[in-house]
């Protein structure tokens, strides 16, 4: 009894996350001084911010009345260009990380192609969009191509780490037992590892035509072609009122696809 | 006839799995082999069909060496080992009828099979097993809708669907309730005997091991330890095996098994599926 009641009374604190008591409080004492220089650095000129408030109120006013009549063709063409521009790198980009995003799963690829394709992913992930159009656009010439191009890059890295990620955390008992079928090597991907990736796969890859078509607007700023392009040049007229005409088609076609691939996923669960 | 030969697997952190294993198993044997966990049971399985590559010692089939051949032809040995795994192992995605045809895997080319489209008499006999084991109704069903003794049915069917001789089987009722295991270890045993085939059966529970098979072999630390009928087992081999702990109560409890065992079998034979009736003392296992 005396050791139960003993026991009972011995005191419990959960253990801290970093052990060293030196090193805990010397990492927050130097996050808040490092903060308090930041803010203390920081330049506003108030004055200026009150200046430009009434110019940006005056350039969001010649946002209205949108005016979908005057450019309509323009962004008709301009939208048809970058929907193309998106269905096309979609599908082409997707093709092409396949076999990128399962040579860069650690489970199914040997060592030398496991670290080949995670360069192509690494190297695709680490240039911006906008920076890759640049070069497309000086390598291509203006136009959609190069915005194809682009688009299509971007998305062998983001499709690719995605698939190999989604591979590698895959149930390796279900991929085993198939295997012990005596099943060949492409056999097995489609019994074993096809269907346990499938349904997230087409969720991404609607999710990957969503972003593409919003970069689609992005790229066309600096040449690649598209609705981007349109806008642009409406923006470089002064013509505000079909600027925004613009931006509501992007955003409606922007919720229309988020809408699409939400239920699309659903029901592909 | 199975045949290992000084069978030896370390794993790459330095462990040795399997110290020098020597066993063979005879056409149409159901071997049990148990062992506390970490013994190597399941190793000693996967190392049979190279599904863990051995590092020392032979495996034979036959005549066939099975540690000495290439990819295409280790597949091709693969066909005539069908695997009964512990969690099932169901691709979840896939419906009853392609994780049972997926047994055929081996026997068809890459296009027919990505298709869906196998040969009739596959079909047939897929459709043989199901009916079998009671499950010719769920063809259609995704595999991760069926519950756990039904999912063990069908991987009992894509073990089958191999046309195999050997069937190695990995804790087969660790994660089924006690009912359920008799019945699966009373199918696995009826099914070996209806196609003559010999079983290697990784397996927990003792008592259900003394049950159903003819031979148990005792693993313990990579090494064989014990190697003979059901009955052999007492209180000082399991102590051997496992460790001391008191053993009486597991044994005495097969003694008073036997009145429950014949009844749970009249009773899956009512509700269950259309179960061929065997001797019972086979079945029963003494």
């Amino acid at each position: 009894m005396a050791d139960i009641s003993l026991s009972a009374s011995r005191r419990w604190k959960k253990p801290p996350l970093i052990k060293s008591r030196q090193l805990r409080w010397g990492l927050g004492l130097g996050f808040a001084i490092y903060l308090t220089l930041a803010f203390g650095t920081t330049e506003i000129d108030w004055g200026r911010v009150a200046e430009g408030v009434p110019r940006g109120a005056r350039f969001l006013a010649g946002f209205f009345p949108p005016d979908f009549v005057s450019r309509w063709d323009a962004i008709v063409d301009g939208i048809a260009e970058s929907l193309w521009m998106t269905v096309i790198s979609t599908v082409v980009g997707i093709a092409l990380s396949i076999p990128v995003g399962l040579g860069a799963a650690r489970n199914l690829a040997p060592k030398p192609v496991y670290y080949f394709c995670r360069a192509i992913l690494a190297v695709s992930r680490s240039f911006q969009e906008i920076i890759i159009a640049i070069f497309c656009v000086k390598l291509f010439g203006f136009g959609p191509f190069a915005g194809f191009v682009t688009l299509s890059f971007a998305t062998i890295g983001f499709y690719g780490k995605l698939l190999a990620e989604d591979i590698e955390d895959m149930d390796p008992v279900q991929a085993e037992a198939v295997r012990a079928t005596g099943a060949g090597w492409f056999q097995w991907l489609n019994y074993a590892v096809q269907p346990q990736v499938l349904p997230r796969m087409i969720g991404l890859g609607l999710y990957r035509l969503d972003i593409n078509f919003r970069e689609s607007a992005v790229v066309g700023i600096v040449g690649a072609g598209g609705i981007g392009a349109t806008l642009t040049t409406a923006f470089d007229r002064y013509e505000f009122d079909s600027a925004a005409a613009i931006l509501l088609v992007i955003i409606a076609i922007v919720m229309a696809v988020e809408y699409t691939s939400g239920y699309v996923r659903k029901w592909v669960q | 006839m199975l045949r290992l030969q000084n069978l030896e697997k370390r794993y790459r952190t330095g462990d040795l799995a399997l110290k020098g294993v020597d066993l063979e198993v005879p056409d149409g044997q159901i071997m049990a082999l148990i062992g506390p966990s970490g013994a190597g049971k399941s190793t000693l399985i996967r190392c049979t069909n190279r599904l863990v590559e051995p590092t020392g010692g032979k495996v034979w089939l036959n005549d066939m060496e099975l540690t000495g051949l290439g990819a295409g032809a280790l597949r091709r040995a693969r066909r005539s080992m069908g695997m009964i795994f512990q969690e099932y192992a169901l691709v979840e995605r896939l419906s009853v009828m392609e994780n049972v045809l997926s047994g055929r895997l081996g026997y068809v080319g890459f296009w027919r099979s990505y298709f869906r489209r196998f040969p009739q008499s596959d079909i047939d006999e897929a459709f043989r097993l199901l009916g079998r084991v009671g499950l010719d109704h769920m063809v259609d069903k995704r595999a991760d809708e069926l519950s756990g003794g039904q999912r063990q049915r069908v991987g009992i069917c894509r073990a089958l669907a191999q046309n195999p001789e050997l069937l190695l089987v990995d804790e087969p009722t660790a994660s089924l309730d006690p009912k359920t295991s008799r019945q699966i270890m009373r199918l696995i045993c009826e099914l070996c005997k209806e196609r003559k085939l010999s079983a290697i059966v990784n397996i927990h529970d003792v008592m259900l091991a003394q049950m159903f098979a003819e031979r148990i072999v005792g693993l313990k630390l990579g090494e064989i330890v014990y190697d003979g009928p059901p009955d052999g087992l007492t209180a000082e081999v399991l102590t051997e095996i496992y460790g001391e702990e008191d053993w009486e109560a597991t044994i005495r409890k097969v003694d008073d098994e036997d009145g429950e065992a014949e009844e749970s079998l009249a009773e899956s034979l009512h509700d269950d599926h259309r179960a061929v009736v065997l001797d019972r003392n086979l079945i029963i296992g003494n």
